[in-house]
Parts: structure tokens; sequence; C-alpha cells
């Protein structure tokens, strides 16, 4: 049976629409819960996509982790649950404090909108279990924050926390990190847009992998 | 001596007069002010209107034309695409950021009003010579503001231009065209029908900031004899997490269909939004003026009536739908509030009546249609301006052609630019529509929109504008501009259908300005009429003018086509096939001259004879180079470019084409450099035939340069030849060099250092 994903829209998230279509494309069924109301554990996984969840105001997140649906998600990722956030969904799992580290504003303080060359760094992840370590898959990057630090960053390395490392450091992430996971897994924040590459007509396909690995049971 | 309250509202003492006769009395010092936004050159478009009406507007295509808040053309399978571009030009140059992103706004509320989702922006800008530090400011300052607004409101900037010229320096143009898509069916005008109903005031509370921003800003000329900055808060400020809310609740409305008529608030305010809305319908309209939330205390009723406060909207509902309506507004936390209702006619008149509190004191008493429609037509003096083809004659470029031979390298290398610093701050993929990039001449995008059924068609769309030639010949130059425009939408595979416009001029009180506009005005019609385009809407920005000096004439013209199937391959602007597995490296095999250059369209620039028709008048070797302003525009045979565009369009989608490039700024020398640069990695350099230099530097709108394999060369040429256009070998494909036979030769990896660095160096000098 097609596996059911909540996408979670905030005012001012704008990729849930993507999202939704990269879902589609890979066969499983998305839809989309609204902030101000109440999370029911009723899906297979939960992505937070990106935009701008109320205008970025404060810092990006920072609002969005009060709204009424944080609550049942932090307790579906706690149970276990899978949950992605993609850019402005990153940022707010770290505002949540669903996953470790924060970002900061690219070094160059400039809005990056391009393809870059990522690694893949584990597949010990909800998001990334059916590629192979070491792959090297190209993704749209498009945000303002997406520079990633972590006073703890040794640690986050030797659990193998890092899922995907930028080739050529854009924004000054430390360790050039674009995504990570939890402990266990089951929660990952990458800035890369995978939802934005899943046709060639539009300018590569890799993005389907991650999917691909999310839809896996 | 104290001037009177109308003049310094901008209004003239005629004008004035004429307030007078049609109130039958002395307006009140609201009324005035309410006639002066409206009747402001910005909103009434009274010096260029009589004009106007001579362009082209009827199109099987066309749904929606000029006068409404967007045109609209039907792109079949029901849907429709409303389009629509404008100029924020005199904000943009007192505040750039917010110039340019209250522009994006503003042109975004004129999309979603027609019951369109927006999926694309583009961005022409014209600035002054960036080694000065304020073009950088501003540059810098357009951008950012372009490109907080548009990411953070979840609408891709897909394209754009940046033209460098010194007449901009004083007055930076800041052009915007904006895209939406909807189901046919949900199209709405911004028409206040059914006596009874409310007017629903939607989004951001009326603040003091842009009053007066039409009349004040927009309709006078700079100088620095004034202080410019004292017009600061006439700038608007924008928020676009409070207009990303906006069109949701405003989209769910629509869809709803809880409200009857919509309309943005946009120059002129409230004032705008509803007399327009009600002279639509043939209706009044009665306004509380304390109904209107206000953001800071002691605002006057002018203020609350002329504040062009950002992010609101005006949306007419019947009282049984009024809760309904105002719960999709409280879910996207957007303000809603009933400022007026619809009236009847009195004496067949509808009024537009302010009043203090509903039942309170009447503080406005107007016909609705004299401030819409009753505005004064000029038909000002015009001249062509004394001297003007002498100095055509005296400053013609290609008196120099000679000099190019022993220069030609430095000249090539000096017009390299990547515009990619500026394209990389904007997101251009938001929709997963974005087939061709910004960067790579038109934008092609899937047909494609959240809420409208999906269908298999793309849209192309492409903003051109080159104030070189228009100021050499303002008529004949808009016809060029407008052909280019068509060109670079047939060479990415769609059909032109529909045109948009921005004729960006200097002060209409100036009769050379005048003549100007009118020229260009049948320019457009010419092109449009040539190429079987209507026109669907259009903007007029004048006083772009600095120290009494008018910038060039700078028509932007906006062009969409439709292709009819988004996945067909069509070429990118490159020299060699990129193998099907990379998208970064050119296949190796193809290095050995398995591909040839020609040029497709006339006439044969090896033939001496032909050098009448490729003149260098306007072009940017010869304004770049040389700084040499007159001489004479480039030829075209006006009956073949219908067919050369067909055909072109043609060749798009035949499999026929490794790689082609438009000839526009710069040339075929510069279109062949940009090729050989956009081949990335591992590219592969190109050896041009010797000709005579003016063929090299000459803009040919209606042609292109094209890479062809050797094994497709003969089918290319019997589709050329069934269409009667001429085709000639140019060059060939192949080494490590671009080599230009008689003029000098480039390394493949030089040329595009050069290029990667050349504007950012410059916005961080």
């Amino acid at each position: 049976m097609a596996s059911d994903v909540g996408i979670v829209v905030f005012p001012g998230t704008n990729c849930e629409f993507d999202v939704l279509e990269a879902i589609d494309a890979s066969g499983a069924n998305g839809h989309l819960l609204w902030h101000g109301e109440s999370f029911v554990p009723k899906y297979d996984s939960v992505v937070l996509a990106g935009g701008f969840a109320h205008g970025d105001y404060l810092r990006p997140g920072a609002i969005a982790r009060f709204s009424k649906i944080m609550e049942g998600i932090s307790k579906f990722g706690a149970d276990g649950g899978k949950i992605v956030g993609i850019c402005n969904g990153f940022q707010i799992l770290t505002e949540a404090g669903l996953l470790p580290g924060a970002l900061q504003k690219n070094r160059g303080l400039t809005f990056i909108c391009e393809k870059v060359n990522l690694e893949v760094t584990s597949d010990k992840s909800c998001f990334t279990k059916a590629i192979s370590p070491g792959t090297v898959v190209t993704l749209p990057i498009n945000h303002f924050s997406g520079n990633y630090t972590n006073e703890n960053v040794d640690e986050l390395e030797a659990n193998g926390q890092v899922v995907l490392r930028y080739c050529d450091n854009p924004n000054g992430s430390v360790n050039s990190i674009a995504g990570i996971r939890n402990d266990r897994g089951n929660i990952v924040g990458l800035m890369p847009h995978p939802e934005r590459a899943i046709s060639e007509i539009t300018g590569g396909s890799d993005g389907l992998l991650f999917w691909k690995s999310l839809l896996e049971t | 001596m104290d001037i009177a309250l109308h003049q310094s509202l901008g209004l003239t003492d005629d004008e004035f007069e004429l307030i007078h006769e049609i109130q039958g009395r002395e307006p009140n010092d609201l009324e005035l002010a309410m006639y002066s936004v409206m009747w402001s050159e910005h909103c009434s478009y009274k010096s260029s209107r009589i004009h106007l009406k001579r362009l082209p507007t009827k199109g099987e295509r066309v749904l929606v034309g000029p006068g409404e808040n967007a045109g609209v053309i039907d792109a079949g399978d029901g849907v429709a695409v409303a389009i629509r571009m404008e100029s924020h030009n005199h904000p943009s140059a007192i505040e750039p950021a917010q110039g340019a992103a209250t522009g994006a706004g503003g042109i975004l509320r004129d999309i979603f009003t027609m019951g369109a989702r927006p999926i694309a922006i583009m961005d022409p800008l014209y600035v002054g010579p960036l080694d000065n530090p304020r073009q950088r400011y501003l540059l810098e300052g357009i951008v950012r503001g372009i490109s907080s607004y548009g990411n953070s409101v979840g609408v891709p900037t897909v394209g754009g231009e940046l033209h460098v010229e010194n007449c901009y320096s004083g007055n930076p143009l800041v052009n915007v065209l904006c895209v939406g898509v909807l189901p046919t069916e949900r199209l709405v005008l911004g028409k206040a029908s059914g006596v009874g109903n409310l007017a629903l005031l939607l989004g951001s509370s009326t603040g003091r900031d842009g009053i007066g921003g039409v009349s004040v800003l927009a309709s006078a000329a700079f100088d620095s004899s004034n202080n410019d900055e004292a017009k600061l808060p006439s700038v608007q400020v924008g928020d676009p997490f409070e207009e990303k809310r906006l069109i949701e609740a405003c989209l769910e409305l629509l869809d709803s269909g809880l409200v009857v008529g919509i309309q943005d608030l946009g120059g002129a305010g409230i004032t705008c939004a509803t007399s327009e809305t009600a002279s639509r319908a043939g209706l009044g309209m009665d306004v509380d003026v304390n109904a209107i939330i206000r953001r800071e205390p002691n605002m006057s009723p002018v203020e609350v009536m002329t504040s062009e406060s950002q992010e609101r909207m005006l949306a007419i509902v019947t009282p049984e739908n009024l809760e309904m309506a105002q719960k999709i507004c409280d879910k996207w936390e957007v303000r809603s509030s009933v400022i007026g209702h619809v009236t009847a006619c009195e004496k067949s008149v509808g009024r537009l009546r302010v009043f203090d509190g509903f039942g309170g004191q009447l503080l406005a008493d107007v016909p609705a249609s004299s401030l819409a429609e009753d505005a004064p037509l000029y038909d000002r003096d015009k001249m062509k301006p004394l001297n003007f083809d002498e100095d055509l004659k005296r400053f013609d470029p290609m008196e120099r052609i000679e000099s190019t031979k022993s220069h030609f390298r430095d000249e090539l290398l000096s017009l390299v630019m990547n515009p990619s610093w500026i394209y990389r701050q904007y997101d251009h993929q938001l929709f997963l529509n974005t087939i061709k990039s910004p960067g790579t001449g038109a934008a092609l995008l899937r047909l494609h929109a959240p809420g409208v059924k999906s269908t298999k068609k793309a849209i192309a769309l492409t903003t051109d504008g080159n104030p070189g030639w228009c100021a050499i010949d303002p008529h004949y130059g808009t016809v060029l501009t407008t052909i280019e425009a068509a060109t670079n939408i047939a060479i990415v595979g769609a059909n032109p259908e529909a045109v948009v416009n921005c004729l960006n001029l200097g002060n209409p009180e100036h009769k050379e300005v005048m003549w100007q506009l009118s020229s260009i005005v049948d320019g457009l019609s010419e092109g449009c009429d040539l190429l079987g385009v209507p026109v669907v809407g259009g903007n007029v920005s004048l006083y772009n003018a600095h120290n009494g000096k008018d910038i060039d004439p700078t028509p932007v013209i906006g062009m969409i086509g439709i292709s009819e199937d988004y996945s067909a391959k069509v070429p990118d602007p490159i020299l060699a096939a990129r193998p099907p597995d990379s998208s970064s490296s050119l296949d190796p095999d193809n290095k050995g001259g398995q591909y040839s250059l020609f040029l497709i369209g006339g006439p044969d620039p090896f033939t001496a004879s032909s050098k009448t028709k490729f003149q260098l008048g306007g072009s940017r070797w010869g304004r770049q180079i040389h700084e040499l302003h007159g001489g004479y525009l480039p030829e075209i045979n006006r009956d073949e470019i219908p067919y050369q565009i067909e055909l072109l369009k043609t060749l798009a989608t035949s499999g026929n084409i490794v790689g082609w490039q438009d000839i526009g700024d710069g040339g075929m020398a510069l279109a062949i450099a940009e090729m050989v640069i956009a081949g990335g990695n591992g590219h592969v350099g190109a050896t041009i035939s010797e000709m005579p230099a003016y063929a090299l530097w000459s803009e040919l709108p209606g042609r292109v340069v094209a890479s062809i394999a050797n094994t497709k060369v003969s089918q290319v040429m019997s589709l050329a030849n069934s269409k009667g256009t001429p085709i000639y070998n140019v060059g060939q494909v192949g080494g490590d060099y671009l080599v230009f036979e008689g003029f000098g030769k480039i390394g493949v990896t030089e040329l595009t250092q050069y290029w990667n660095v050349s504007l950012s160096s410059k916005i961080f000098a």
C-alpha cells in the first residue's frame, strides 16, 4: 500500500506543492497539514517543507516551533516517526530542538539559489537509507540562512550523524555539513531541496533517491 | 508667495478648473487630494493614452486586453495566463531595496487580482556605469529588494536583463514582469457590482507610507537642486509575508466563489480601488474612512484615502457571504474590515462618497467615474529633436570599424559579463516549472501551477529593451526590439502569443520626449502587426530624467509564447552536444570538427554589398567601446521576418540544432563567445571564417548563430529553403581557442575566466 506523508504548511511556507509533486512522482500520497491544527499521528512520515514560515520573523523557524502542530510532531518523532525538514523545515527542526545545531546567515551574506554537488555520507537515516555512502548527487540549494553551526560538531561527526556534505562549501557551514540526522536516524534535516530534482527536464533527478528512501517501508 | 494647494498636489490650474466644473462647486481639500492622485500621470496616462489607442490589442487568444489589472490570454485546455509589466523606477532611485521590492509586490497583486496564481517574475534592470559607487549601491539594493521580496513571497524570479548605460545614472529603471496561471473559469474582474454589496478591505493596515507616491514621485523628474532624499516618505515599504498570506487568502476566496469582484490597492490607494471598481460597474460606493484600520494615530482622511501602504486588497462580497469570507481571512491571519458598500446611481451617476463614520459627516462626494476616467487627455506637442539626422551622421560608429582590426580581442573581452551574481540571489526554481534557467535568453516554464489543471504545455517569457537602437530611431528601434523578443521566444520552441510593455521615457513636457513616445507606439504597433501578436497590457513611465536630461527612450518589450509540449528538447546556447549522462562536460568525441556554425537569416555577411544591412548604429560595440551614439540601424527584410520566426520555432524542436544563440547585444562576435562560455567545463572553441568586421559587431534581430552537426546540415538547409530563409556557414566548431580569422584569437579558458569575474568584480570593486 502506498505510503501516506503529511506535509506541514505554516503561513509563509512555499515548497509544499513541490514536495507534494515529488511524493506523487514517487508513488506515495501527500497530505497538506495546517500548522494551527493538532497533529494526528496517522502518517507514515512527515515533511516540513521549505519557505519562510511566519515570514522568518525574529529568526527562521523561531516562531514556527510554537505552532500548535509542533507539539504532536515532536511526540511523533520521539516515538520513532520519520520526520524530514527541508531548508526552512531544517531550520524549524533545529529551533524546536529536534535536531542539534543552528543555521546562520550564509557566509557572503547573500541569498544563494544554485545547483550544488553533495556527498551522501550516511545511509543510517530515513531520508538516505537507499543511497550508498560516498554517492555524489546534484541538488539545488535555495537559502539565505544555510550556514550550519554546532558547538559539538565533533560529537556529531563521531556519531555519524552527518548525512550530507557539500563538495564545495557554498555558505560557510562547519565541516561543509548540508544535512544531519538525529541519533536514531528517524529525524533528518537538510538545506538542499530533493523535491526540486525529480525530472531531467527541469535540471536533474537525483532527488528521487531521497524520496525513495523515505517511502520505503 | 505661497503656492495654491492644487499646485502643491501636482495639479495644474486648468485641471483645477476642470474639477471645479465637474463638481459644480469648489472642491474641498480631500476631494482635491483624491483628484490629484487619480489624475496623476502615473494613474491616468493623461499624456500617453491618446497614443496608446493606436496599439493592436485584438487576438484569438486574448481574454482580457489593456485597461484591466492584467492582460489574460487563453492557453487552451481550460487554462489561462495573466501577464503584466510595470515600472518602479522612481521609488528605486530614492530607496533601491524597498523601491524594487514593492515593485515586485505591486505587480503580484495585479496578477492574483485576476484570479491567477503568480508563477514567475522577470526583472529588466537599467543602471549607470558600475565604476561609480552610487550605481553599485543602487544595483546591489535593487537586486536585494527583488530577492528578499520575491523569494519570501514564494514566486520565482526566472529571468531579466541588466543594461549599463550612462543615461541611467541619475534615474535607474526597474521594470518587472509577472505571469500567473488560472483555470479559465476563475477569471475575475475588478468590478463592484450589486448594489448593497460590501467593500471588504483585506491585508495590511493603512499607514503614512507612500502618500502621494504617484503624484509627487512618479510624475515629476529628479533634479539634484531639489533634495530627492526628501521624497523618501513617498516610497512604500513592503512586507512579503503579509503579501504571501494575502495571495493564499485571496485565491481561497476566489476558489470558494465568495467574492464578486476584487481589486488590488496600488498607486493612489483606497481612492483608486474604490473609484475604479465602482466606475467599472457603473455604480457608486460609500466609504467610511473610520473603518479603515490605521497603522498610526492621528491620520487625516486625506492621508488615509491616498496612502499607498502595500499588501492591501479590496474585495466586493455579498452580505450573506461576509462571515465565510472573513473566516478564510482569519485562517490566513489576514485582517479584514468592511469599509463601504456599493450604491446605486444618482441621476445616472455613480458617486464615491467618503463619510466620517456612516451616518456621520460627508467628507467627500465625487462622481466615481470622474476620478477613474475623466482625467484630461493631453495631446502634448511633439517634435523630432533639432540636428537629429546630422548628429546620427556625425557620430556613426561605422566610421571607426577599421580600428577593430587591432583591438578586437580586448573589445570582445570588455563586453562579456556573467550575470549570475544577480540571478543566483533569486529563487528561480519554485513550482518545479523552470526548464530554461536565467542567463540563457528566454525563460521556458512548464505551464503548471498549484490548483490549476496540469497541461503538457510550456510558456516562454522574455523581456527585451535596446535603448541604443531606440535613441537612433524610436520607431524602427522598437520594431527591431519586438522582433528580438519574438526571436528569443521562437528559439526555445514557442510561438509568440502576446506582448506587454513598459515604455520608459523622459519628461513629457519636452516635445522631443513626446515625439519618442509617439514613434515608439507606432513602432510597437508595426512590430506586433508584423508578428501577428496583440498587446495585452502596458505601462508608461514618464519623467525619467535627471538634471533636465532625459533618459534614452527605453521601451521594454515583454513577450509570452506558448509551446505545445514542455518535454520537447530545445537547444541550449552552446557549441557542442553534452553527453546524455552528464550536465557538466562536453562530449570529447565532438571536439574533432563534426559541427559547423551557421548564420540563419540574411543577408550574406561575406558580400561587401551587404554593408548597409549590417549597420552599427546603437550597437553595444559602438556605444560601449567608442561612446558613439549615432549611426544607422541594421536593415531587415520585413517580409521575411514572420517566416524566419516560424523557421526558428520549427528548428528548435527538430533535433537538428546542437545549440544556438540569437544575435542581439554585441552582435555575432558576442553571441559566439557566449556559446563558448555556456559550454561550461571542458568547453570547446571555434574558428570563425574571415568576414568584414561590421558583420561581427552588427546586431541582427530575427537571426541566430547555430551549431549544427555536419550530418544534419542538409536537412536544416532544406527546411530553411522551404521558408525562403538564407543560411551561411560562418565557421567550424572545435579546438581550445575561439579564433576570429583576420582578427585574433582568445583561449577558451581565458575567455571563461574573464566572463566569470567581470560583474562581481565591478560590484565588489
